[in-house]
């Protein structure tokens, strides 16, 4: 019986991929490790290779075919005769019991399945003025873009971190950055973040404005000294005397199935860090805007990017001059019944949320933090003033978090406005478990935000 | 050059640092320790093989670094060590939990994210433990494991017990701050511990020449006055030859060595890789011509083992394999209740 080749998941997020090129053909003899094919994912080109040996009977899908899902066969391979038969199909089989016992522990509308979802923000983005034209983007090419505008703009702009310049960049934010500014100014660093994060700072102090890129933000731990006691304090140490214009950037927050030591969100530990400006946008205009904000800032900027938003889509307007002001937060969809702010990820929960909520009848009002700080209260407040409701929604864990500083401040500046105490929903109070199903109880769902809203308005 | 001079004759001649040479081996291995060994790497070699299938299936999530290629390392390195010593290292752990005796079945079961699996599902693939077998992770952040490692040894060395930690990690994060903070301590202190470096020339997509200024790493430890070895990692008799030489001086209260093992690593650096930054050609070249299972075979056969016992092991391996993947799929998913376990003790 012939082994099924099936289309291989390569990444934590694929789920589907193009097969561009076949390395065999029928009738030829295959053995374990021969690369067999080329797979085209969103992140990368990838060899396949065949996992047994024997002779490939067929090829079920031919090169060139787009948007070939995970665990499609793709091919056939014959077995020689004198092994145990080992099929995929036997794997297929006792994957069934485990595959059976999912419904039970998973619940529906679980936000691990919800990083697919893009939304469009209901109410026009105030910075954007009605006819500007636009082009739509992912976050990647977006945060990519930025970076390149700014680095022509100004020669003093570099950016540096591990695998930015010939890999491309580990998730591919970088990509063509190297062959556009060459190796001067795209710079593939040795595994030493707390190293050269430091020689980032110093650079700084010297005039330069680096772009310092952690693979993700869990690795930035390593370097946390030299952004909080270097970067963050020099100007004030010095009386004003040395500025440090340096950007920090990277993913942060969940990403899927890497567990405990590589998801976790910072937002909370940079706000938390006088010294520091912090941004974390959700769509792809804002992520353009506001790393172009950040690279020209004179301070020292954190800017958190989430992986699961890098492959999400959105418009930004055209042109090297747009910008969006740090320390401004977005109306994303107006509403009077309650206000639901959020940041980064958690803009999915929230808008889905909302959307749920329209159809009962009740008007949320969205707002995107984007800046985590300074902290744009004001909008808050004003929105409050007018919900006399307030939830907040982030991934973090919730000790300390963005949301409890946000629900602190609206109860001491707007207490007289509030009609129910403030709800914050968050991650749970855990490390991030591996397995799936506790993944999605780590983090926060739709119908968490859903009920928190009808909590803070009394309804069931 | 002239650093490493001056760091010698400023080392008061305390210690011989090595000069990053093969060294010779203490003793072949018996036909009985070769089947052994060639049993146990292939273990690992089939056992990585069906993670990745699985991984393609979608059945393991994540990162899942494959160890496929360096398996001469751990199993050497494991033949050398008594029992009660331990042994830490990165992500990179699946060759290592094997190595150490925990139960293929708990691995797999761990890499699907089930509770029987050796964290009960909650750490996956790059983070198992078992005090029990003395092994004590699976770290994710590069750098991290190495004063981990020598923590342990501070440890067995505070109660006067006579173990030793292997601690390992790669070419990559021999480029770490800490690493030169725990060497230096564990000299100082002579602590009972051996660095193991597994050189397989790649820190994801960056080979070691373009982010090492020396890339000799067996000499990494000189200004510390810790010696160095150069071992060829494919040669499982030269790795354990090594681990004894390191091991008896660790014991012996005579501190740490560093031990740089030449390897190679097959696959991608995880299941994400494009494997841009180098040939086929080239892999295909260490596969053909330094393959560690291929090596032993070859000497088991000239001892006049025959092809139908290598056979029999074959299958024996193949069927350890296919019950751990069974197993690791038809195990049920932890209990929601365990989302907010293990928090705190
Ligand atoms: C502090 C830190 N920085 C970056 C990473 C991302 N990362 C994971 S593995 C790796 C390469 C490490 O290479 P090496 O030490 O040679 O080990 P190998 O993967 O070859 O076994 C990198 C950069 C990390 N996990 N931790
Ligand atoms: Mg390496």
């Amino acid at each position: 019986m012939p082994t099924e080749v099936l289309m291989p998941a390569l990444s934590p997020t694929m789920e589907e991929g193009t097969l561009t090129k076949w390395l065999i053909k029928e009738g030829q003899e295959v053995k374990s490790g021969d690369v067999i094919a080329e797979i085209e994912t969103d992140k990368a080109t990838m060899e396949v290779e065949a996992v047994d040996e024997g002779r490939v009977a067929k090829i079920l899908v031919p090169a060139g075919t787009e948007n070939v899902k995970v665990n499609t066969p793709i091919a056939l391979i014959e077995g020689e005769d004198e092994k145990p038969a080992k099929p995929a199909g036997a794997e297929k089989e006792a994957a069934k019991p485990a595959t059976k016992e999912k419904p039970a522990a998973v619940k529906p509308e679980q936000p691990g399945d919800e990083h697919k979802l893009s939304y469009e923000p209901a109410s026009a983005e105030p910075e954007i003025a009605p006819g500007t034209e636009t082009v739509n983007l992912t976050m990647r090419e977006a945060l990519r873009d930025a970076m390149a505008e700014e680095m022509r703009r100004d020669p003093d702009v570099f950016l540096m971190g591990e695998e930015v310049a010939q890999y491309q960049g580990a998730y591919k934010v970088s990509q063509g950055l190297l062959e556009e500014f060459g190796d001067k100014r795209v710079i593939d660093t040795p595994i030493t973040e707390q190293g050269f994060a430091g020689v980032g700072v110093g650079a700084a102090f010297a005039g330069l404005n680096p772009i310092v890129e952690f693979m993700t933000w869990n690795f930035a731990m390593q370097a946390i000294d030299q952004i909080v006691n270097s970067a963050a304090k020099t100007h004030y140490m010095s009386g004003g005397l040395v500025h440090v214009p340096i950007v920090f950037r990277g993913p942060n927050g969940a990403a899927a199935r890497v567990a405990a030591q590589h998801s976790q969100c910072y937002s909370a530990w940079y706000a938390h860090v006088p010294g520091l400006k912090v941004v974390a946008p959700s769509t792809s205009a804002d992520a353009k805007g506001l790393l172009k904000s950040a690279i020209r800032d004179p301070n020292p900027v954190v800017f958190l990017e989430n992986e699961l938003l890098y492959g999400t889509h959105g418009d930004v307007p055209k042109g090297d001059d747009f910008l969006i002001p740090i320390g401004k937060a977005r109306i994303a969809r107006a509403g009077k019944d309650a206000t639901v702010v959020s940041f980064a990820r958690g803009m999915v929960y929230a808008l889905e949320a909302a959307e749920r909520l329209a159809k009962e009848g009740i008007e949320v009002e969205v707002i995107d933090l984007r800046t985590l700080r300074p902290l744009d209260l004001a909008t808050v407040l004003s929105s409050v003033k007018k919900t006399n409701r307030i939830v907040t929604v982030e991934e973090a864990w919730p000790v300390c978090s963005v949301g409890s500083e946000i629900c602190a401040q609206v109860a001491m500046q707007a207490f007289d406005d509030l009609d129910a105490p403030p709800v914050k929903v968050s991650g749970a109070d855990v490390p991030m478990p591996y397995a799936a199903n506790l993944e999605k109880l780590a983090l926060p769902s739709v119908d968490q935000v859903v009920a928190a809203v009808k909590q803070v308005m009394y309804v069931a | 050059m002239a650093s490493e001079k001056s760091s010698r004759s400023g080392s008061g001649g305390k210690r011989p640092t090595g000069n990053g040479q093969k060294q010779p081996a203490v003793a072949a291995f018996t036909r009985a320790e070769r089947l052994d060994a060639y049993k146990q790497m292939l273990l690992i070699r089939r056992f990585e093989e069906k993670a990745g299938q699985l991984y393609g299936m979608g059945h393991i999530g994540g990162f899942c670094h494959l160890y496929i290629g360096q398996e001469a390392v751990v199993v050497g390195l494991q033949m050398a060590l008594k029992p009660g010593d331990q042994v830490i290292t990165a992500y990179r752990d699946h060759g290592h939990t094997l190595a150490a005796g925990m139960d293929a079945k708990s691995v797999m079961a761990e890499l699907t994210g089930r509770r029987h699996g050796c964290s009960k599902g909650k750490g996956g693939s790059m983070h198992m433990f078992s005090p029990e077998k003395h092994f004590y992770g699976g770290h994710g952040i590069v750098g991290a494991c190495v004063p981990l490692g020598a923590g342990l040894a501070f440890a067995n060395k505070y109660r006067g017990n006579d173990r030793v930690c292997l601690t390992y990690f790669g070419d990559g994060a021999a480029n770490q701050g800490q690493v030169y903070e725990a060497f230096n301590m564990a000299e100082l202190w002579k602590l009972p511990v051996v660095f193991v470096i597994e050189n397989n020339k790649y820190a994801m997509g960056t080979s070691i020449e373009r982010s090492s200024s020396t890339t000799n790493l067996s000499q990494r430890g000189l200004s510390f006055d810790i010696p160095g070895e150069h071992v060829d990692g494919m040669d499982i008799e030269a790795v354990r030859a090594a681990g004894v030489r390191a091991i008896a001086n660790a014991r012996a209260g005579k501190g740490p060595t560093i031990l740089e093992m030449m390897t190679y690593r097959y696959r991608g650096h995880s299941m994400s890789d494009p494997a841009k930054y180098r040939t086929r050609e080239e892999v295909q070249q260490m596969r053909d011509t330094h393959d560690a299972i291929e090596h032993v075979r070859n000497l088991l056969l000239k001892d006049g083992v025959n092809e139908a016992d290598l056979k029999a092991i074959d299958r024996q391996v193949r069927d350890e394999v296919n019950a751990a993947a069974e197993f690791a799929l038809s195990d049920p998913e932890p209990d929601p209740s365990q989302l907010t376990t293990d928090v705190l003790v």
